[in-house]
């Protein structure tokens, strides 16, 4: 048991209130996480073909990305703000009582997000003002610190998912070794997921406008280029995350073995344990095959822990099942596009491929966010994973509710105001001189 | 000493924030007073041509503050966001609508929705630093104890001091932008604005001036271990300092020479965050929390100065590249791309 810095639980009417805030704001800031991820080695890429072949169609194309870009980065700075408030207005004693154990991380991640809006801003408003060696080279600190913020960030929920780097004694954190808690098990895994997330959410969403135009008979060459790229990188995450996504389930499987269950709903340890998909459809021995790569491995079951401690099932289920379902979907057609490429170098003609890519932009949100719901609802009721629980980490503050629909309100406008400003950029003419 | 250092590094981050970032919620502040569409034009064009580049990463410095904060000093963190949620938290909706309006409103097509995200902009640029500096009056005043949201909710930062600090840091802020502003339009040549910033930075620098003085009454009923502190050793000697520094600001505005100006303007804010520090020493939360007492291990300590002792070797020259670029004029683009 765990004492809690502040003095342990409080009285507190509205911790599910409190987790769907700090659920909201993350459903606001990670997609635009992704295009903090993939966008500037998107745009780098493009002001690279410029470099190469002096065609200034590429840099029309660079240079109009790079708008979107810093608007998206402006609107992700502000919400990941949020983030950052709501770790100690929402989750105070969880802050004080673990803040210098996984807070390393976040010191790294602050010096990233330093160096990503330094060299953002000095990339997008510095076009035919630096040199064009210059200018490109002042893009890839923006790409590497786009990498390290992210990364920084999924080390800490690894660290929350496996907690290391200290004893409880007595009721105390002690003997804390904070690069220790930096470097958990879950590091790798779970940040080359997210990173290939990145690159399959921007990807086909900005593909799925492109793709939304070429079905409307735009197929002017800087709409081609467009397209080719942003589909090129998502077509290439996708089937890789599936290989990801095993790494991940397998891991989950031997350090966090009930929120495994939750994905099945697995009730009793099994050997051999099946996995049913829709419709009522059980394969026999797939979730050991899945779990440990062994047919007749044993899975434990929910409960082997009593039923406090375990997550809400079926939401974790489903979600776990959307997720995969659809980076499949994805992983199908990045593979129908990239057969395409490869024997005609040519793009798929079927009107039904450009369907599925408009589709795919805000499935791959989806697939992102039930991610993310299967390993945050996965971890519940914990917040610390058998250390601390969400009701022992949140405030005694009141209010959370007006503080709900404030925010709520808030981000719904910026929402909206955002979509429209970015609709605006893309419809703006094309100079192509 | 190790404690010491990372109370240090948190000041560091606090006055890079109240510097820089007080400066672009300064400029929301000159936004919203510019006048009308047509009047107040060329005076947000400067102010949206000054900030656009630098913004983001003048941000950063609040982010720098919360994490050195909740690593190195976790109990007072969770004792502070916990008792102040609601200034905080309203400071945390204003950030939201003051940057979201501010990166938005270049794309506005209309002057009706030019207006809307222009004064969303500029309202919030007043509100946030109004309600973050409730909170620090809050702390000052020995308002925040340790415990999960163990002081008022309202109470706790709604007293003399923290209304006087929310003020001290709104007219700060807007001095300091004057200042800024009024160097970037020399630089720019245009001598009228140059004409209309003087006149901001000097009615805003007297007005903080003012506002200080009269705090320093406030200061001696509400918060008297405060005043002790800044009327005596090192606390007078920043507050001395401040002052010196705030009236060769005026002389120099006087004259417009506002390259000078903007250095010495900074240090007189940068001396009352220091100044402050010092009349609370040796504590991190008065009247109880020690510097000393609220820190995290030393293992936690020694990892995070060396990670942002490295962290600096890229950053410092980083922001000095930025600032350079900013201010010779060659970060700014064009509305259109040019064929």
């Amino acid at each position: 048991m765990i004492d809690g810095a502040l003095g342990g639980p409080v009285d507190q009417d509205y911790l599910l209130q409190a987790r769907q805030m700090q659920a909201m704001s993350f459903i606001v800031h990670i997609p635009l996480v992704c295009f903090g991820i993939a966008f500037p080695a998107m745009v780098l890429f493009v002001e690279g073909l410029w470099l190469r072949t002096g065609d200034p169609l590429y840099k029309l194309l660079a240079k109009r990305w790079s708008k979107a870009m810093v608007l998206l980065f402006a609107v992700g700075v502000v919400t990941g703000t949020i983030l950052s408030f709501e770790m100690g207005l929402l989750w105070p004693e969880f802050m004080a009582t673990f803040g210098d154990v996984f807070g390393l991380a976040f010191g790294v991640e602050g010096f990233s997000f330093f160096i990503e809006a330094i060299f953002i801003a000095i990339y997008v408003y510095g076009w035919d003002r630096l040199p064009p060696r210059v200018h490109l080279a002042s893009g890839v600190p923006m790409v590497i610190a786009g990498v390290t913020g992210s990364l920084m960030v999924i080390a800490v929920n690894g660290w929350m998912n496996q907690p290391t780097g200290f004893r409880i004694q007595g009721g105390e954190v002690v003997d804390i070794h904070p690069w220790k808690a930096l470097f958990n098990d879950n590091f790798w895994h779970e940040f080359v997921h997210m990173y290939l997330a990145g690159f399959i959410v921007a990807g086909f969403l900005v593909a799925g406008v492109y793709g939304f135009g070429w079905l409307k008979g735009r197929r002017e060459r800087h709409h081609r280029v467009a397209l080719v790229v942003a589909l090129t990188i998502a077509a290439l995450a996708a089937p890789a995350q599936l290989l990801v996504g095993d790494w991940a389930a397998r891991t989950v499987a031997v350090n966090q073995p009930v929120k495994l269950a939750a994905f099945e709903g697995l009730q009793d340890t099994t050997k051999g344990a099946p996995f049913s998909l829709a419709g009522g459809i059980e394969i026999p021995d797939l979730l050991s095959l899945l779990a440990f790569h062994d047919p007749n491995a044993t899975v434990k079951g929910l409960n082997i822990v009593p039923a406090e401690d375990r997550p809400p099932v079926e939401l974790v289920k489903y979600s776990f099942r959307t997720m995969v379902a659809i980076g499949s979907a994805l992983a199908a057609l990045g593979a129908w596009f990239l057969w395409t490429w490869w024997r005609h170098y040519r793009l798929p003609s079927s009107r039904w491929f450009y369907r599925a890519l408009v589709a795919a932009g805000p499935l791959s949100f989806v697939a992102l966010i039930a991610g993310w719901i299967t390993t945050e609802v996965g971890r519940q009721p914990w917040v610390v994973y058998e250390v601390m629980r969400t009701d022992e980490a949140v405030t005694g503050a009141g209010g959370i509710p007006v503080g709900f629909v404030a925010l709520a309100l808030v981000y719904a406008g910026l929402v909206a105001i955002a979509a429209v400003m970015l609709r605006r950029l893309g419809r703006q003419p094309f100079h192509a001189s | 000493m190790l404690p010491e250092l990372a109370a240090a590094l948190a000041l560091l981050a606090l006055t890079g924030y109240v510097v820089l970032g007080g400066a672009d919620f300064g400029g929301g502040f000159w936004d919203l007073t510019a006048g009308g569409a047509e009047r107040g034009a060329p005076i947000r064009a400067m102010i949206k041509r000054s900030m656009s580049p630098v913004w983001e990463a003048n941000h950063v410095w609040l982010i720098f503050l919360l994490v050195v904060l909740w690593t190195a000093f976790p109990e007072a963190f969770g004792s502070i966001m916990s008792t102040l949620a609601v200034p905080i938290f309203l400071a945390a909706l204003g950030i939201v609508l003051r940057g979201g309006a501010f990166a938005l409103k270049g794309e506005a097509a209309t002057i009706a929705e030019a207006r809307f995200l222009g004064a969303t902009f500029a309202l919030s640029s007043v509100l946030v630093p109004f309600f973050l500096g409730t909170a620090a009056g809050a702390i000052a005043a020995g308002e925040v104890p340790v415990g999960n949201a163990s002081g008022g909710a309202f109470s706790s930062w709604t007293g003399p001091t923290s209304i006087l600090v929310g003020l001290i840091s709104v007219a700060t802020g807007a001095h300091l932008a004057a200042v800024f502003l009024g160097a970037d339009a020399q630089r720019a040549g245009r001598s009228d604005l140059v004409r209309a910033f003087r006149t901001r930075a000097l009615g805003s620098g007297a007005a903080a001036g003012a506002l200080a003085i009269a705090g320093l009454a406030v200061l001696n009923s509400d918060a008297p271990n405060l005043f002790d502190g800044l009327t005596s050793g090192l606390g007078l000697a920043c507050v001395a300092v401040s002052a010196l520094a705030g009236l060769v600001t005026l002389a120099l505005e006087w004259t417009e020479r506002f390259e000078l100006a903007r250095f010495s303007a900074a240090l007189a804010v940068a001396a009352i965050v220091a100044g402050w520090a010092a009349a609370q020493e040796p504590y991190l939360l008065p009247p109880g929390l020690t510097v000393t007492e609220a820190a995290a291990p030393d293992a936690t300590l020694v990892a995070l100065l060396i990670a942002c002792g490295a962290g600096m070797l890229v950053l410092v020259p980083a922001l000095i590249w930025l600032f350079r670029l900013a201010v010779s004029g060659r970060l700014a683009y064009d509305d259109e791309p040019r064929p």
